[in-house]
């Protein structure tokens, strides 16, 4: 099978917003938000058939503006949240708000699709995660474990806590905080840790990266000059609770144990221009993706901060009961971080990048011009982390 | 045979007649008479010898045979020849007979003479002998008269020899009585006078003889006397012995006489050894005090001449003293010798380290090359002398030690030089930047660097050269001849050196601070400008002349030139592109701050360019005077003729076939998607922060490339209005305008400025352009 062959897919406008549809667990689907400033601005569903590679899409308008940034509910299959652009009499207002799709497209059109037929459908508005005083959303981002009713919005210095309420209907801000400090300072980027119960929160604001307890709202710690430029985007390893990967303008991507703020743990200078989304493999944490506007997608594997830096350990015991204990000693051997493959099929600049919920050896990428691009990880390297 | 039957008297021979032949013949002829004659004395086996293949001497046909037989002969002639031969043979032999003939004749004539004069002396003998005979029994008798003579003269004075002898040896024998009666009044003179020599020779002499005789009373009085002075005199050279107040050799003829006395030399020995290490250790408490802090410290020649003159001299004299004396006490002496050697060695050493290490800080190395020179000079004399104290090899240890710390002081010295030079630097840098806007001579401060980094390397090759010198005592060790060059000089020194510049640079590309504002951008440009040097000529010449001044020539691996040029290429090249870098981020940032901090959707109609983009040219075209004063230009794509003379047309659809209409041109969005991204599949992806070439465009072109790239990025983060759009454009005109003729590719700069237009369009919802001539207008005024 020809499948470690990329498989490509394009739209017609500028993007920026991916994400993967997080609630769903067994198809490979993602959500791709474009930008127009002319056109009705639209959300691509994409279906990938891993099996015949095939790629299924379904459009949604989304007639309120350019999408700078999407989110999926990691509960509710067709709940989802994006950050948009309204432009009104010379001001652009960044607003964010909560949609429905339409119920037949939670699991995708199972008939096969047809573009020129299919007719765009609209989302149907659930609420705005608005209020007069906080313009300029950044990025919205959902409680990872949770029932799909917490979500945080991080807009010019504030960082807000909403609370979704009559299935979604309606959002009550719970809780909010502010970067205190001279100069204009604007969140870029923001994750949700999966750890402690949910209760942490990490930012990104110029060169800075904090985290934050969501119960009090307050910080609890801050990597002051975590790039020597601006923080594009950060992740929590998945596995590990204290590890955190950073990337910026620097050209870097930077590993961090949060319980020692001063040094990396790591840093990875593979790209040579500005990292805009670093991303670590749900399941696998080793495997880390990152895009960058170098137009270049990288699959590194870090091995040696990984949750797993012999192998799979937990598994071999398992094995070694019926087998011989040929693989237990094999994977012993600590391995080598390295990079797994550089990905340049994109001629654009690369400002999304996610590891599909479903398929953990499966990933997109998402170029400015439109273009999406599907991968896999090395068939070689899936066998060797499996075995 | 023939020739020797004629050899007789012959009368009628004349005396002037030659006796031989003609002349070619007449070797042959004589040596045929002799083996005729030998023939005829039965000496055959001369002849053999002579002619080992003459004719068969019995063949009965040889006419010259002594068997010759004629019949026999004139048969076979007969036989065998015919008649012409035998004509020949005749008449042959009838000449060869009338030769002999005549041959006779001659000699009789010669030996007539001789005969006759032969005769006459004979005769003349016979008379003479005669009267010798009577002579003779003359003496004879004569003879035996005086023999008698002398008998009886023997015979009578036989017995009154016999009692002279006597006579003498009573008289002999008395006076060595009276030696021996003498002798204990002489001791005592002897002692009073301080004699000691005399007496012990007396003592020695008498010493068996009374041993042998003490059975007699009287002898035994004089030997009892003799012990009892010899007691005493054994005890006032004791005394003088310990006193020590006179020196060395004084002490050791003590020594000798005692021993002479029979005194026990393992007890001399210790004793001899006990003073010897008083009078030591007074030299070195001399020595500590010279190295106290409270005078000053003499400086280090002085202080290794004392030590030589004073310490190593007395040991010498000590252990020549001691192995003359106690010569008699085997490997056991020896090894006293040696111990007591290693033990006041080993504390002289100390004393000499530490008065090494005061020095160690100091900068004259001939200073201490000669003393140390001084030091191990002055200890191979002990050295030689007593070789189990391995006296010599600690010294010699000393002193590489010393060389070893000499070398590392050095490092460390061109270490500090380097970073003072850099130091130095920075200051010139940070100098003029007040004063005025001139900007520092980077070339000079360059050239500067360069030579005073060079003239430390070479000072402090001289300085160690010093250790390496013929005329310095330690130079032929193997230490120094191998060892000392090539790892110690050549891998330690320099390369360790051009190491550590190299890490030194390094470690300014990756400061902590990372914000690039911890070292002036010029410094690095300079720094990799110096390390660029140091690959291109200066390693390799430091190293020739490193080799060729220490002669490296041993077995151990050195660094071979190629390896450092590497690593200063290596160093060059990072430095270079963090200059870059830094350079680059310092433009960036202008942009980016001009691009987010502008409200662009309710900007005004563009009048001018703006200031920041102004600022952007200045501060490229400084950043190319400081490149341009440290690299060469390099080389640039070729370029059309006109590319001085583009102007906005490039903008607009003037431009060549192939590029594409940019994106403000009334058209729909999708189509500038669609051209775009054809030109893209065209044109090669451009790599922002790759790493750059030593030259002057290239570096410009990276930062170019970076600032650009940036300006891209932010555009695509905005929204723009018309007047944005437009604002964008006048901008983007005015660095095309300025920016082409720094880059090595000028169609690099259209490509990143036509994709920050074309992004502008994009993000505007109201693409209206300007009209090409008005923003040339515009970007020409400003």
């Amino acid at each position: 099978m020809e499948d470690d062959a990329p498989v490509i897919y394009g739209l017609e406008f500028q993007a920026r917003a991916l994400t993967p549809q997080t609630a769903e667990t067994d198809a490979i689907r993602f959500l791709v938000g474009t930008q127009s400033l002319k056109y009705d601005n639209q959300i691509h569903i994409i279906d990938f058939d891993d099996e015949n590679n095939i790629i299924n899409k379904n459009v949604l308008l989304h007639q309120a503006g350019e999408i700078w940034h999407i989110s999926a509910s990691p509960a509710d299959r067709g709940v989802l949240a994006t950050c948009y652009n309204r432009t009104s009499d010379s001001k652009v207002l960044t607003c964010a708000a909560v949609w429905r799709m339409p119920k037949e497209l939670e699991s995708g059109s199972h008939e096969s699709p047809d573009d020129s037929s299919s007719t765009a459908q609209t989302l149907e508005l659930l609420c705005h995660l608005d209020n007069t005083a906080h313009s300029n959303m950044a990025c919205v981002v959902w409680e990872p474990m949770g029932d799909g009713k917490k979500i945080i919005s991080l807009a010019d210095n504030h960082i807000l806590l909403w609370d979704l309420q009559e299935s979604s209907s309606q959002a009550v801000l719970a809780s909010s905080a502010s970067l205190g400090g001279k100069g204009q300072l604007k969140f870029t980027s923001g994750r949700w840790s999966p750890h402690h119960n949910c209760t942490q929160v990490a930012t990104a604001n110029d060169t800075t990266l904090r985290g934050w307890d969501t119960r009090s709202m307050s910080q609890i710690y801050c990597i002051e000059n975590a790039h020597g430029q601006l923080v594009r985007d950060l992740d929590f390893n998945p596995n590990k609770q204290y590890y955190l990967a950073s990337c910026g303008d620097d050209c870097k991507v930077k590993f961090w144990d949060t319980r020692n703020v001063t040094e990396p743990v790591k840093t990875l200078e593979e790209h040579s221009h500005w990292v805009w989304n670093v991303r670590y493999n749900h399941s696998h944490d080793q495997l880390v993706l990152t895009g960058s506007s170098d137009s270049r997608v990288i699959l590194s594997n870090m091995v040696s901060i990984s949750s797993e830096p012999f192998g799979h350990l937990v598994d071999d015991d398992d094995i070694s009961d019926q087998e011989d204990h040929r693989s237990e000693e094999k994977s012993k051997e600590p391995l080598q971080d390295n990079v797994i493959a550089t990905y340049e099929e994109h001629e654009d600049s690369v400002y999304a990048v996610d590891w599909s919920s479903a398929d953990p050896w499966l990933f997109a990428s998402l170029s400015y011009d439109g273009r999406l691009v599907i991968n896999r990880v090395p068939r070689a390297l899936k066998y060797h982390i499996l075995l | 045979m023939a020739a020797a039957a004629a050899a007789g008297p012959s009368p009628g021979s004349r005396p002037g007649d030659s006796p031989e032949g003609p002349e070619g013949e007449a070797p042959e002829r004589r040596r045929k008479a002799h083996g005729m004659l030998k023939l005829y004395y039965g000496l055959s086996e001369g002849e053999a010898a002579g002619r080992p293949a003459g004719p068969d001497p019995l063949d009965p046909t040889d006419l010259n045979g002594a068997h010759f037989d004629p019949e026999v002969y004139l048969d076979k002639l007969r036989r065998e020849c015919p008649l012409a031969q035998l004509m020949d043979s005749e008449t042959d032999m009838v000449r060869q007979i009338r030769a002999l003939d005549s041959d006779m004749q001659t000699l009789v004539y010669e030996n007539y003479n001789k005969f006759i004069s032969a005769t006459d002396t004979i005769r003349k003998m016979k008379n003479d002998f005669r009267k010798m005979e009577d002579e003779m029994d003359r003496l004879a008798t004569n003879m035996a008269v005086i023999t008698d003579f002398s008998a009886r003269i023997s015979a009578t004075l036989q017995d009154r020899h016999e009692r002279i002898t006597k006579l003498a040896g009573v008289h002999a024998l008395l006076r060595k009585l009276q030696f021996l009666f003498e002798l204990p009044s002489r001791l005592t003179k002897c002692v009073e006078l301080g004699a000691y020599g005399q007496a012990v020779r007396y003592q020695g002499r008498a010493q068996a003889v009374l041993q042998q005789y003490q059975h007699l009373p009287s002898f035994r009085a004089i030997q009892d006397d003799c012990q009892v002075i010899t007691a005493r005199l054994a005890q006032q050279l004791r005394q003088r012995f310990r006193e020590g107040g006179s020196g060395a050799p004084e002490q050791a003829e003590c020594v000798e006489l005692l021993l002479a006395l029979g005194e026990p030399a393992e007890e001399l020995c210790e004793e001899f050894l006990a003073h010897a290490r008083g009078r030591l250790e007074e030299e070195l408490r001399s020595l500590e005090a010279e190295l106290g802090p409270s005078p000053p410290a003499p400086d280090v020649l002085e202080f290794t001449d004392h030590g030589g003159s004073g310490f190593v001299g007395g040991l010498c004299q000590v252990a020549a003293a001691y192995q003359e004396l106690f010569a008699a006490q085997g490997p056991a002496g020896a090894e006293r010798l040696a111990a007591f050697a290693r033990e006041l060695g080993s504390r002289y050493f100390a004393l000499v380290e530490r008065r090494l290490a005061q020095e160690q800080g100091g900068g004259d190395n001939s200073l201490l090359v000669r003393a140390l020179d001084r030091f191990h000079r002055r200890l191979r004399a002990p050295g030689a002398l007593l070789a189990a104290a391995g006296l010599a090899e600690a010294a010699t240890e000393i002193v590489e030690r010393v060389a070893r710390e000499r070398l590392g002081h050095h490092l460390q010295g061109l270490r500090a030089a380097f970073l003072g030079c850099l130091t130095d630097v920075r200051q010139a840098l940070a100098a003029p930047r007040v004063a005025g806007k001139e900007g520092p001579g980077l070339a000079e401060l360059l050239a500067n660097v360069a030579s005073s980094i060079l003239s430390h390397i070479k000072a402090s090759l001289a300085a160690v050269h010093l250790f390496t010198a013929k005329e310095v005592s330690f130079s032929n060790k193997p230490y120094f001849r191998g060892e000392f060059c090539s790892q110690g000089v050549r891998e330690g020194l320099i390369v360790g050196f051009i190491r550590s510049m190299c890490q030194t640079a390094q470690s300014f590309c990756d400061s902590p601070g990372e914000k690039g504002g911890a070292t002036p951008p010029a410094l690095l440009l300079l720094l990799s400008r110096l390390c660029l040097d140091y690959e291109t000529a200066t390693i390799s010449y430091i190293l020739t002349l490193t080799d060729e001044q220490f002669l490296v020539q041993d077995q151990f691996p050195v660094t071979p030139v190629s390896t450092l040029c590497a690593e200063a290429r290596e160093t060059a090249r990072r430095l270079l592109t963090h200059y870059v870098k830094v350079q680059g981020l310092v433009i960036s940032q202008m942009l980016r701050k001009s691009v987010e901090t502008r409200d662009w959707l309710s900007t005004l109609e563009p009048r001018n360019v703006r200031a920041v983009m102004k600022r952007v040219v200045e501060d490229t075209t400084a950043i190319d005077v400081q490149v341009g004063l440290l690299y060469e230009e390099g080389v640039r794509k070729a370029q059309s003729s006109d590319s001085s003379k583009r102007t906005f047309s490039v903008y607009s659809s003037s431009r060549q076939q192939g590029r594409y209409a940019p994106s403000y041109t009334p058209s729909a969005p999708m189509d500038t998607n669609l051209l775009s991204n054809i030109q893209k599949l065209f044109s090669e992806r451009i790599d922002v922060f790759s790493p750059v070439e030593f030259n002057k465009v290239s570096v410009l072109t990276g930062i170019i490339k970076i600032s650009l790239k940036t300006l891209l990025e932010c555009v695509r983060l905005r929204t723009f209005g018309r007047f944005g759009l437009q604002q964008v454009q006048v901008d983007c005109h005015f660095l095309q305008l300025y920016l082409w003729r720094f880059v090595a590719d000028e169609e690099l700069v259209h490509l990143l400025l036509d994709e920050v237009v074309a992004s502008a369009a994009l993000r505007c919802p109201d693409p209206v352009p300007m009209e090409p001539s008005v923003v040339e207008v515009i970007c020409e005024r400003g």
